[in-house]
């Protein structure tokens, strides 16, 4: 259970630097923090421990019972090879609209860009 | 096997792409325009192609859960065919609408790229059967949208768009996270296998308790998609900060898509209505429909003003699934939960409608006269004849005066909060029904009444192709107001196949990937 809740904890330090820093690269450090702290959740809930092999079918796990007890669970692997692609294009985007920011206003610093009215 | 599903996302995927290389090669405008438009009445006529097919499954590349062990479904219900509708109604219109609107920035191959983008995301978002393909459309149209609404790349805009991608970007983790839970819980990511799973989870003996902390990382994720109060923060700034007809987009099908629906789905379809869950959603939506109005109230910037409102008329939806899920999880009629979830849903369709209508003509008008703040507008009524017009008939069914459209839904949902034993709900819905009118009478009295100011005395009629797009959004208003009496006879309209797909999410029968239905 341990592992699982460091992951809660870890995105918590991301909400924390999303919430509370003045700075815009902090911030986007913050997501993607956030966003690693949910591909490490998803990677871990796939590990089966004392299970080591590959999800591969052998002569030796021939059946499924046999197979599912030697093998990690490959499907959450799947998922977090697109949920790191996708976290990539978002971080991409933020990292554009920051240097794009940094043009107009002259800083990171998102305590003086208050062109919004609240 | 219906073909016609990953045709949805696929069309629009495909001219997404296709616009960005127009725009290199130098293309004459006329190509753009024309394949944009082609593109929107196929979607629109695919959608409703559907209208008549009961229930329809597409397994992607043919791996067929039903028969093997796992597959990538795309399903249609009754729910899935409403937001379809909705989203290729709204699309057709704002695009018709940016033909001439979106001169005025450079760059429209690119403009239209991400509009498909989006376009695709929501389609594939209300299409999808299993929850991770969910979190892949939603970031499709989430992450188009952020790049949307920094498109005019002024400070305002960038700053908007920075602080909703960041927003944005945390309820995806929260989504993922929920996700994750529940594919620990049930080893399965199909939404209809988790449903059938979820009887075991809910065992009031031994309750699971990780069940609860995914509930609770969905209602964070998609409250903050849904901008409900208190997650509302990003939405008056990032959907006044789009051109017009993506802000229509935003506050007309994206919240919806992103944010109402798929809380509709996951609480009933997935998760199962229960106790905790209708409170949470009645307090959400009572919150919403009460601060966004009262925001609302004082604002003067024309487009922010219609962004609050979005968050109050989003409130009545998401009241009105809470008052069904209540009723239905306390096991009391399945009628009167039946006429909350019917009042909701056409609710939501409804705004699709005047919401546009309103966002487009706050667009008009500010192409027309250079400004928005109401302050420095007025007597636009004899000057832009169609676009005060359509303004008008918006803002009555937005107030939900008879016999416009919004009129019968917010009576619905009163009807069915009285009926449900919530007179304190019905209460609150006919306050904020009365300070919507309020404010809108607000607009109408510096817009499109008054003194003409002398700074627009040359102000024209906007170009045919903007009244058209706004002609036929208040056509629809007008006519599914006049035409409600009808729409409202049971077991006739696709509102109420929509209201009945929600219902039958909640017992399980729906269950399309279980083999309900042949290819």
């Amino acid at each position: 259970m341990i592992p699982f809740f460091l992951s809660i904890v870890l995105l918590a330090v991301g909400v924390y630097a999303i919430a509370c820093k003045r700075n815009l690269i902090k911030v986007v450090i913050g997501v993607m923090i956030a966003d690693y702290a949910v591909n490490l959740f998803l990677i871990l809930m796939g590990y089966r421990t004392g299970a080591g092999g590959a999800p591969i079918r052998t002569a030796a796990a021939d059946t499924a019972e046999k197979f599912a007890a030697a093998s990690v669970d490959p499907l959450p692997q799947a998922l977090i090879l697109t949920s790191i692609v996708i976290g990539l294009g978002m971080t991409a985007l933020m990292a554009a609209l920051a240097i794009r920011l940094h043009e107009k206003y002259g800083t990171f610093d998102v305590a003086e860009m208050k062109k919004l009215q609240g | 096997m219906d073909h016609t599903l990953p045709l949805l996302v696929a069309i629009p995927l495909g001219v997404g792409f296709l616009m960005p290389l127009l725009e290199k090669l130098r293309e004459p405008e006329w190509l753009i325009d024309l394949l944009a438009t082609l593109a929107g009445v196929v979607v629109l006529g695919l959608s409703l192609g559907l209208v008549g097919v009961e229930q329809a499954a597409y397994w992607m590349g043919g791996w067929d859960a039903t028969k093997g062990v796992l597959g990538i479904e795309l399903r249609c219900d009754g729910l899935t065919r409403l937001m379809l509708v909705t989203i290729g109604m709204v699309a057709l219109v704002a695009i018709v609408f940016s033909l001439r609107y979106m001169r005025r920035y450079t760059a429209k191959g690119f403009y239209f790229c991400l509009f498909f983008l989006m376009v695709a995301g929501m389609n594939g978002a209300v299409l999808a059967g299993d929850l991770f393909n969910f979190y892949v459309f939603l970031e499709v149209a989430a992450i188009s949208s952020y790049a949307l609404v920094a498109f005019g790349c002024e400070s305002e805009e960038l700053e908007a768009s920075f602080k909703y991608l960041v927003l944005g970007g945390l309820a995806s983790t929260f989504v993922l996270f929920g996700i994750g839970i529940l594919y620990n819980l049930t080893g399965t990511l199909n939404m209809a296998q988790i449903r059938a799973a979820m009887p075991k989870l809910t065992d009031p003996q031994s309750p699971n308790l990780a069940l609860y902390v995914a509930a609770g990382f969905f209602v964070m994720g998609l409250g903050l998609k849904a901008a409900m109060v208190p997650f509302h923060a990003w939405l008056p700034d990032a959907h006044p900060s789009a051109p017009a007809p993506i802000s229509a987009m935003l506050s007309g099908v994206l919240i919806k898509a992103l944010g109402v629906y798929a809380l509709a789905r996951m609480f009933f379809s997935v998760l199962g209505p229960s106790t905790e869950y209708a409170t949470v959603l009645m307090t959400l939506g009572a919150l919403s429909m009460l601060g966004g109005v009262l925001l609302a109230v004082g604002q003067w910037d024309f487009k922010r003003l219609l962004a609050y409102h979005s968050i109050s008329q989003m409130g009545y939806v998401v009241l009105a699934l809470g008052i069904g899920a209540a009723v239905l999880a306390r096991g009391g009629s399945k009628a009167v939960a039946g006429l909350a979830l019917f009042g909701g849903l056409f609710h939501l369709f409804n705004h699709a409608a005047f919401k546009s209508l309103l966002f487009l003509c706050s667009g008009a008008t500010e192409y027309a006269t250079g400004t928005r703040q109401l302050k420095e507008l007025g007597g636009l009524a004899h000057k832009m004849p169609v676009t005060s017009g359509c303004c008008r008939v918006a803002s009555l069914s937005i107030a939900g005066v008879p016999p416009f459209n919004g009129f019968w839904s917010k009576l619905i949902i009163i009807v069915a909060a009285v009926q449900a034993g919530y007179p304190w709900l019905a209460a609150l819905a006919t306050l904020v029904a009365f300070l919507t009118l309020v404010s809108f009478v607000k607009v109408q009295r510096y817009v499109i009444a008054g003194e003409l100011p002398s700074r627009l005395a040359a102000v024209r009629e906007v170009p045919a192709s903007m009244c058209v797009a706004m002609v036929a959004l208040a056509v629809v208003c007008l006519g599914v107001g006049l035409l409600a009496p009808f729409l409202m006879a049971p077991h006739v309209g696709f509102l109420d196949q929509a209201a009945d797909a929600v219902l039958r999410g909640v017992e399980g029968t729906a269950a399309v990937a279980l083999g309900g239905v042949s290819p």
